[in-house]
């Protein structure tokens, strides 16, 4: 299991490996990594004391039982605790109410504009639901002409009614949406501080007018220690109902998840990865765990993997590569696939294992795609199938065909080389892809 | 005697009425309260420096956002100051958590804080950031600083992915004042050329590109990044050209992965640091200053276009740490 963690923490785990029983000297350094690991993750400073300490408690009251390395226990236990941390089963969305009222608040620049568009985009999409967006960000420049061009793209209609008077929108907002049928309501709402009184106070005025049955703090995943102040400023003006964490298609690690958990009794509901209309998913904290262990987000890259190599195909390359037989014709059709879920770097980046291998140089640029087809399609199937082949001549003949260098063509049978290496470890179970 | 004195004398004679100083006061009010009240109220809980104390403190560096790295190597030199010098007041360590912070912030060096103004030319300045850190309301605050100096101003709608990005600058444009080139559905690099060309033909004395926010793992966005630099070294070759990477005062420590991808792709030469008027403290720029060497240019402190300031690092300290004084 500690295979996928960062170098740093599973070096400080090394020392508890092969020992009998776990004991305050040999979790030390483990704690510290872990605490490190936790600050680095922007974790809330009271937070990861608390966690320390009950991890240290129970690590140390664990019994290791013959035929489980202390290690991994030690890990698991971590991980656990985060877990449970995160907070335990998924809440959907309360959706009592005709319509049903959903408000999104936070910070300015947070992400809510572009929310409200995924969730409404989410709820016709899955629920078969007919929402409407209501504008009422009078203050931002162009905030209403950003809802509007959303709404516009997605087929969806939106709510506007000028800069005047946010509650008074809403109000008529309402009325508009029961005479159209309309089952959802997604408010949009101006970004502000906590701390700017006559603002929150405009936020209570709209909550006492809608009775939303959904009040969503939406928080950027990048955010620092400052995010308790912005949790508790809002969640004491207003009853949130939950929490939408977005930005996690960057590499930050998310450890405000763990502070909006430990301060308010708020479900983190979605989280928001990627600027597109679809980029919106559930909550899982083993997710977040595991980033924040640096354990490499696997179960993110199979979600993306899953929807473009179908299953058969999957099942047959897996069997290919066990057997050893993985060859460039497979090579082509996996840079395919990689070419759909954008840089090679990105999703090596996220698995740690492969940066320890030295794997993180490969790279290839969407736009040399075309290359490396017309390289593979000027061998022949022979060489396709026995790439060990292909020594000097052949290369020549190959770069003339596909009008490429030789060097080109070396490359390319360095980067094959390389992704056969990581497809080696997958099917040998070392790094779990779905494949 | 240390940077504290200096911060010191500076500010209880001469600066005393200075306006800038005041704004910061004004401003970082928030921040300087929690976070120097934290201080001093150290010093009055604790008299002995023990491990307890030296954990509090910690706690009140690391819930600054200065950076897990930073507050560690802060807390090694800190420490080891205390045994060298024998101290053993909580009192007098105050003073030299400032100078430590201080020399952090300085290095050694002189700093470039100033924006590189072409006297009778062209400055380009390229805005760049993650996404909703405040770039575009940091181009209009700046153009506004740059006009009542009596400047030309032109703005370029470089983004063109997020929707109403297009709108919000141009409504921006007009409140300041400025003049503007945009154009929806196109690539940004082909609408900053054009952009560029219109400025030539107005003769605007400083261009300011607004950019899409994008992510810095983001690799294909990041290189559109390198071919607008190179559109801008194409069309007005004989420019001042800077880049400002905006940075939101709430990021916490991916701020450094920020600046550090952001420096790689462009050579980013300022910070501005947005959101100062909220409760963050936006420590997170001493971690860049140490680690990525950028130094901070400008900082919001509200949605207007008036709210922005030049950066002077004594200014902040000293705001942060005012109460102590
Ligand atoms: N309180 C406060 N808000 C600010 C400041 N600077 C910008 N904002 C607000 O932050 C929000 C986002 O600002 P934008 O300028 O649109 O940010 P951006 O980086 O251009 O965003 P994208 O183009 O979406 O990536 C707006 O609501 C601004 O009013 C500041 O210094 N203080
Ligand atoms: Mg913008």
């Amino acid at each position: 299991m500690f295979e996928y963690m960062g170098d740093r923490l599973s070096n400080a785990i090394k020392n508890i490996r092969g020992m009998g029983r776990i004991t305050e000297d040999n979790i030390n350094d483990a704690l510290r990594e872990i605490r490190l690991a936790l600050l680095e993750a922007d974790v809330n400073y009271q937070v990861v004391k608390e966690f320390i300490n009950t991890v240290k408690e129970k690590a140390l009251g664990l019994e290791v039982e013959k035929n489980v390395k202390p290690d991994e226990l030690f890990i698991k236990l971590c991980k656990d605790e985060l877990v449970t941390l995160l907070g335990g089963d998924y809440v959907p969305l309360n959706t009592n109410g005709n319509p049903a009222i959903l408000m999104l608040v936070g910070l300015q620049g947070s992400g809510k504009t572009t929310t409200c568009g995924k969730l409404a985009n989410m709820l016709r999409k899955k629920h078969a639901k007919k929402p409407l967006l209501v504008a009422c960000d009078i203050y931002r420049p162009a905030a209403i002409d950003q809802l509007k061009e959303i709404g516009r793209n997605l087929n969806i209609e939106v709510f506007t009614e000028g800069k005047e008077n946010p509650v008074k929108i809403v109000t008529d907002a309402l009325s508009f949406a029961k005479e159209n049928k309309h089952d959802y309501v997604i408010i949009d709402t101006a970004g502000r501080l906590h701390i700017d009184e006559t603002l929150m106070q405009e936020l209570v005025d709209i909550e006492s007018t809608a009775k939303p049955q959904e009040i969503l703090l939406v928080i950027d995943a990048m955010m620092g220690q400052d995010a308790i102040n912005v949790i508790e400023g809002f969640n004491s003006k207003l009853k949130l109902t939950g929490a939408i964490l977005t930005k996690m298609d960057g590499d930050t690690k998310g450890g405000v998840a763990l502070s909006i958990r430990h301060l308010t009794n708020v479900p983190i509901k979605f989280v928001g990865n990627s600027e597109k209309m679809d980029g919106l998913t559930e909550f899982y904290p083993e997710r977040i765990a595991s980033r924040i262990l640096d354990m490499g987000d696997i179960l993110a890259i199979a979600e993306k993997v899953e929807g473009i190599v179908s299953e058969d195909e999957a099942k047959d390359q897996m069997k290919k590569m066990r057997k050893g037989e993985y060859n460039l014709e497979d090579f082509l059709t996996n840079m395919k696939q990689i070419k759909k879920m954008g840089p090679i770097s990105n999703i090596l980046k996220m698995l740690p294992q492969a940066r320890q291998m030295g794997l993180n140089n490969v790279d290839i640029d969407p736009k040399d795609m075309a290359h490396i087809e017309a390289i593979v399609l000027s061998m022949t199937p022979y060489e396709r199938r026995h790439p060990e082949v292909i020594k000097a001549s052949r290369k020549q003949r190959i770069a003339k065909g596909s009008a490429r260098s030789v060097e080109e063509v070396n490359r390319l049978l360095k980067q094959f080389e390389e992704m056969k290496k990581m497809m080696k470890l997958m099917a040998n179970g070392n790094m779990k892809l779905p494949f | 005697m240390g940077f504290f004195n200096k911060i010191k004398n500076i500010f209880t004679k001469d600066k005393k009425e200075d306006e800038s100083a005041k704004l910061y006061d004004t401003g970082l009010a928030k921040t300087r309260n929690e976070f120097v009240s934290k201080l001093s109220f150290l010093g009055v809980k604790y008299t002995k420096i023990d491990e307890e104390y030296y954990e509090a403190l910690e706690e009140i560096l690391i819930n600054a956002d200065i950076g897990v790295n930073t507050v560690t190597k802060f807390m090694d030199s800190l420490r080891k100051r205390v045994k060298e010098e024998n101290i053993s007041n909580t009192k007098e360590l105050n003073e030299i958590i400032v100078d430590e912070l201080f020399i952090i912030y300085v290095n050694n060096e002189s700093l470039s804080d100033k924006i590189n103004i072409k006297e009778n030319g062209k400055t380009v300045i390229l805005f760049v950031g993650v996404n909703g850190v405040g770039k575009t309301t940091s181009i209009a605050k700046i153009a506004y600083k740059y006009i009542n100096m009596g400047k030309k101003v032109m703005m370029i709608a470089g983004d063109t992915f997020r929707a109403g990005a297009y709108e919000q600058l141009k409504e921006w444009s007009q409140k300041t004042g400025s003049y503007f080139y945009g154009k929806e559905n196109s690539d940004p690099a082909s609408v900053i050329y054009d952009g560029l060309e219109a400025a030539l033909n107005n003769d605007s004395d400083i261009i300011l590109i607004d950019t899409a926010g994008r992510l810095q793992n983001k690799d294909n966005l990041m290189q559109e990044l390198s071919k607008m630099n190179k559109v801008i070294e194409k069309v007005i070759p004989d420019c001042n050209k800077e880049t400002l990477l905006v940075i939101d005062a709430t990021t916490g420590q991916n701020g450094i992965l920020q600046a550090k991808a952001f420096k790689e792709i462009t050579d980013v030469t300022g910070i501005v640091l947005t959101k100062l008027d909220g409760t963050a403290k936006g420590g997170i720029v001493l971690a860049i200053k140490e680690e990525v060497n950028i130094p901070v240019k400008f900082i919001g402190l509200g949605e207007k276009m008036t709210d922005l300031e030049p950066f002077d690092i004594e200014n902040y300290i000293y705001g942060l740490f005012k109460d102590m004084m």
